[in-house]
């Protein structure tokens, strides 16, 4: 019944990609404790980190972020309502309240911090600060 | 009350179909709400990072089927460095309960919720019986 009309091994080795890190102790080292929400992934591009968050049904307006050096803070509201009157048949989705702070093993430019909200999907681009950047050593 | 409700992580649920797929990715069940007004049925679906364009909806033999594909382009060039969740394509399909006017379902994608609109046919509604 399924048909995908992308080529289907780029998504089995990207989930296999996404499966291989879930056990990855690259935030070990942070206060907070995994798994609050909201479910955050991160990437490298480049040289900077992409954190990609999944929050579908969020007024972009309640979405709160604040960066400092290596600390994002990311809170807001998901607010569900239902139509007066009608009978429910189902209800699987959560709502509530989130306020979630991560800290990463790397120095952040937060001046160049970019956030956007499409499609339910949070995407913060944190570019790593200059002096954090690796350099190659010339051997004289 | 509810505006004080924390949030917590929701596990997503794997779709598990009575036919395999010929590949191996997997596919996500997107949580779902359904009620019902007097004169349709509201389906509501999440399905995060899913564009408009890339959304089936279906139904069929009293059956409805709804699929979302995600754009796997975006993810090109990015190294995982640690994650929480997974990522695929979503699809779940619903036995109707009631006669649904197929031509007047309409849906709507904002925030990557699906919200489809299913209107009740005439004869499905609900008639109060007077006594005699």
């Amino acid at each position: 019944m399924i048909t995908f009309g992308d080529p289907f091994d780029t998504l089995f080795n990207l989930q296999r990609a996404l499966e291989g890190r879930l056990e990855s102790d690259w935030l070990q080292d942070q206060t907070t404790s995994q798994g609050p929400f909201p479910p955050i992934n991160v990437f490298q591009q480049g040289d900077d980190i992409l954190a990609i968050i999944e929050l579908p049904g969020v007024e972009k307006d309640s979405l709160q972020i604040q960066a400092k050096e290596n600390t994002i803070r990311i809170a807001g509201k998901k607010v569900i309502t239902y139509p007066e009157g009608v009978s429910i048949h189902r209800r699987e989705r959560t709502f509530g309240e989130f306020d979630r702070t991560l800290s990463l093993p790397v120095q952040l430019d937060p001046d160049r911090i970019k956030a956007e909200y499409r499609d339910g999907i949070l995407a913060l681009y944190l570019p790593r600060s200059e002096r954090d950047k690796p350099r190659a050593i010339q051997i004289s | 009350m509810a505006s004080t409700q924390e949030l917590q992580v929701q596990k997503k649920r794997e779709l598990e179909n009575k036919e395999e797929t010929t590949i191996p990715a997997r596919v996500f069940l997107p949580a779902s709400d359904i009620f019902e007004g007097e004169n349709d049925l509201t389906v509501v679906l999440e399905m995060p990072g899913v564009e408009k364009n890339n959304v089936d909806i279906r139904v069929e033999d009293g059956v409805l089927n709804v699929e979302g594909r995600l754009d796997l382009t975006k993810y090109q060039g990015l190294k995982p460095l640690y994650t929480e969740y997974n990522i695929g394509h979503y699809s779940r399909s619903f036995r109707l309960s009631s006669k649904i006017d197929q031509n007047k379902i309409a849906a709507e994608l904002k925030d990557g919720i699906l919200t489809l609109k299913l209107p009740k046919a005439e004869e499905a509604k609900p008639r109060t019986i007077q006594v005699k």
